[in-house]
């Protein structure tokens, strides 16, 4: 019954269990026998033989369907790629209503796609696209809609209509796309709540899983933006950009 | 909750159908149980075949030819030529909406080569193909302001009978945030819910969600289901984590190695020969191994950068360097709902598209790179054809909203039995019987170990009272379609007394045509055989 799987044998080696804290209506310690898994297999564990009332999401368990993101020790990950340690403090993602313990209700996030015009306009045939041309966009376009960038963000602090992270970097997958002829309603539609509500703090960059640089595809899409005519508001507001709200470098 | 051509499913399969009837004038409602772009699709590494000719001389007739030999006889040949002649134009579709395909230096669409495929046909975005075409068509369903519902588990096809004609009329589902049961009514229906590679627990390379939701539905409702007993086992997904490494990794040059680092079969034949013959080395006692190191580090990076992620984080070895210890698992099944020439199932106004549907173009055995064509060419169809039968339906038929027994009994039921225990257990079952090899015995042996699970569903049921967000509830209703689909299989495997494609019978070991060159459908508990 147990081809394909090894017995770890625990209590030889003397392995001590691990402790992780959830963060449900309450904080609740979680105590498991693994060792060598995700943090995934780790909720699943206890799903399937403590607890059945702790509620995650997850899907392809290898890093590509988004579905399983949540914060460990206050920092974004895929729980399917992280090895939890004692200690581990998990929580669900920020700026997204939470549905129930690690579950966030993604909806809005998700409408910023289309609210940013995330998508080809124009529908051309036959353009061709050299490999460099491909490039340009091959990072942006590995994106998982995890949402990891998105609960990273510290603009929602004060703008919850920011568009966000990973829909600024899809505008510019777009944007950025030779086939794209018309790009002109995705740069105007990004100049309110949009590139210039960045404070290019790099938080996105870091959490992401993908290694895609959000505040990078933001100061491409700042450029392209300047040279359609539009301007920072902020400078023409206050005479000059105001620094990030974490007082991490801008650039 | 009314529409035209109401979609359930996300995938690729389901927005494909979306986009298409949404453009015939249809008002579409989409529904998943997860949220777009999480679905299976996502997963798809390999490519998206299509004779283009773009990396060496390539015929629509040979990718024909590829697909029927790999069919072993049980595929359509109208179909196929259907698919096959279809797939130029669906890249050129494909092409156009923006998925960024890998390029050639000549500046068309990369090919590389899959297993029994003659020529370098299957098209790709890095290993991210089915990533990037399954978010591509998704922001094109945002441009086109097609309505998707998110996390809404399907319940039950909701029909009726006309003229001694049974017809769909909408569809009831849990909203999981809610925890209300909610009725959809539509003129017609597609069912876009994907295969049932997780019967096999964690011995797949799918999805926790591939529970094949929408096959149990129907075929609930009535409708037919066929070639259930063809599972597609995937030679290599790594041994530890059953995740897949893709196919086009021997397609470049990669080698299976046993333990003594020899090789022993062609790694580029069909999935079926290539899975039976590391199953034959694993049973010898030897280890099975991929190995890539003399493709590079730079054409690694280039052509297979999430395989070697994969590698690094799901089996500690960096595949530059070092052996990637595999297995198969399974990986697609080719049975799902019966579907005619229209995509429509023997229920009217029920269409079914994608893995959860039986199209008869993958036969006993699936190529590499087919089914991302399937989901786009037939996606087509189904949603063209939805729309239009929706045009023809003058009125909605009112459906009844009462509240769902399968919801209530699942809340009711005793917990006695832990149903995940059973899950696993079946799983394993599954694996070791009813996978790459099987016997007519031990078949009847797992079938008399799925019936004790079945009588015993009473006991087992939800712990979690909550109606908000119930992971336990809906992971119960899974594993209640899983016992059904298990049944299926397991009904058509054993009767099937033959060997064909990814169905190996040990116990009779030759193709039988003159019995068996013929699709096992099921209706109802009855098997018949069609050709």
């Amino acid at each position: 019954m147990t081809v394909g799987l090894k017995l770890t044998p625990l209590s030889i080696v003397g392995y001590s269990n691990m402790k992780i804290k959830i963060k449900r209506e309450e904080f609740t310690e979680y105590e498991v026998d693994l060792e060598n898994v995700t943090l995934l297999e780790v909720l699943n564990e206890i799903k399937t033989t403590q607890d059945p009332t702790l509620s995650f999401s997850s899907g392809c368990r290898s890093s590509v369907c988004g579905s399983c993101s949540v914060r460990v020790n206050e920092r974004e990950v895929l729980a399917c790629s992280y090895h939890p340690k004692d200690g581990d403090v998990i929580e669900p993602l920020r700026n997204s209503p939470i549905l129930r313990d690690l579950v966030v209700d993604m909806d809005k996030a998700y409408d910023f796609n289309a609210k940013a015009k995330a998508w080809q306009s124009s529908l051309s045939k036959d353009v061709a696209l050299t490999p460099e041309d491909e490039k340009m966009n091959e990072i942006q376009s590995d994106c998982i809609l995890c949402s990891a960038c998105y609960s990273a963000c510290p603009v929602y602090a004060v703008n919850e209509e920011f568009l966000g992270p990973f829909s600024l970097t899809r505008v510019w997958r777009y944007v950025s796309d030779k086939r794209e002829i018309d790009s002109k309603d995705k740069i105007d539609v990004i100049q309110t709540n949009g590139v210039w509500d960045c404070t290019l703090c790099n938080e996105c960059t870091v959490v992401c899983p993908q290694d895609i640089s959000s505040k990078a595809d933001i100061e491409k899409l700042r450029a392209r933006s300047s040279m359609a005519g539009y301007m920072d508001p902020s400078f023409a507001n206050f005479g000059g950009g105001f620094g990030s709200f974490d007082g991490s470098p801008s650039f | 909750m009314q529409c035209d051509v109401l979609i359930v499913g996300a995938g690729g399969s389901g927005l494909v159908a979306a986009i298409n009837a949404h453009e015939s004038g249809a008002k579409v409602i989409v529904l998943t149980k997860e949220y777009p772009t999480r679905s299976q699709t996502c997963m798809a590494q390999g490519g998206i075949n299509a004779a283009l000719g773009n990396a060496g001389e390539d015929s629509v007739e040979s990718h024909i030819a590829n697909t029927l030999k790999s069919a072993h006889g049980l595929a359509d040949e109208s179909s196929v030529e259907f698919l096959c002649s279809n797939a130029p134009k669906a890249l050129e579709w494909l092409d156009s909406i923006g998925v960024p395909f890998s390029r050639t230096d000549d500046a068309k669409i990369a090919q590389r080569k899959l297993g029994g495929a003659s020529s370098s046909r299957a098209c790709y975005a890095q290993d991210y193909t089915g990533l990037k075409i399954l978010h591509t068509l998704y922001d094109r369903c945002l441009a086109l302001g097609i309505e998707i519902l998110s996390e809404r588990y399907l319940l039950e096809c909701i029909t009726n009978t006309t003229d001694s004609n049974l017809d769909v009329s909408g569809v009831s589902v849990l909203n999981k945030r809610s925890g209300e049961v909610e009725i959809y009514s539509a003129k017609s229906v597609i069912l876009a819910t994907g295969g049932y590679s997780r019967v096999y627990n964690t011995h797949s390379t799918n999805s926790v969600s591939t529970t094949g939701d929408g096959i149990a539905t129907a075929y609930r409702a009535g409708a037919s289901v066929s070639d259930m007993e063809f599972v597609q086992f995937h030679p290599t997904a790594m041994k530890n984590s059953a995740i897949l490494i893709s196919e086009s990794a021997r397609g470049a040059g990669g080698y299976l190695l046993n333990s003594k680092g020899e090789r022993f079969t062609n790694e580029l034949a069909p999935r079926d020969e290539v899975a039976r013959a590391i199953d034959d080395e694993i049973l010898k006692g030897e280890d099975v191994f991929l190995d890539i190191r003399h493709l590079g580090e730079e054409f690694i990076d280039e052509e297979l950068p999430q395989e070697r992620k994969l590698a690094r984080l799901y089996e500690n070895v960096d595949p530059v360097y070092e052996l990637i210890p595999i297995k198969p698992v399974a990986h697609y099944t080719m049975g799902g709902i019966e579907v005619d020439k229209n995509s429509q199932t023997s229920i009217k106004g029920l269409f079914a598209v994608g893995e959860c549907s039986n199209h008869k173009v993958h036969g006993a055995n699936r190529l590499g790179g087919n089914s991302l064509l399937e989901l786009v060419v037939f996606g087509k169809q189904a949603g063209e054809n939805a729309a239009s039968y929706s045009k023809n339906k003058s009125q909605h038929i009112s459906v009844d909203s009462s509240t769902c027994s399968l919801v209530d009994d699942a809340m009711s039921n005793d917990t006695l039995i832990n149903f995940y225990e059973k899950q696993k257990e079946l799983g394993e079952l599954f694996y070791l019987y009813v996978g790459v090899k099987r016997d007519k015995s031990t078949l009847e042996e797992v079938k008399g170990k799925l019936l004790d699970i079945k009588k015993d569903v009473a006991k087992m049921g939800v712990e979690d009272k909550s109606k908000i967000y119930n992971t336990n509830l809906i992971e119960f209703l899974e594993f209640k379609n899983i016992l059904e689909i298990s049944e299926l299989i397991l009904l058509g495997a054993i009767n099937r007394d033959e060997s064909r494609g990814a169905h190996y019978r040990v116990d009779d070991m030759q193709e039988d045509d003159s019995r068996f060159k013929a699709h096992t459908v099921i209706n109802s508990g009855v098997l018949k055989y069609e050709d």
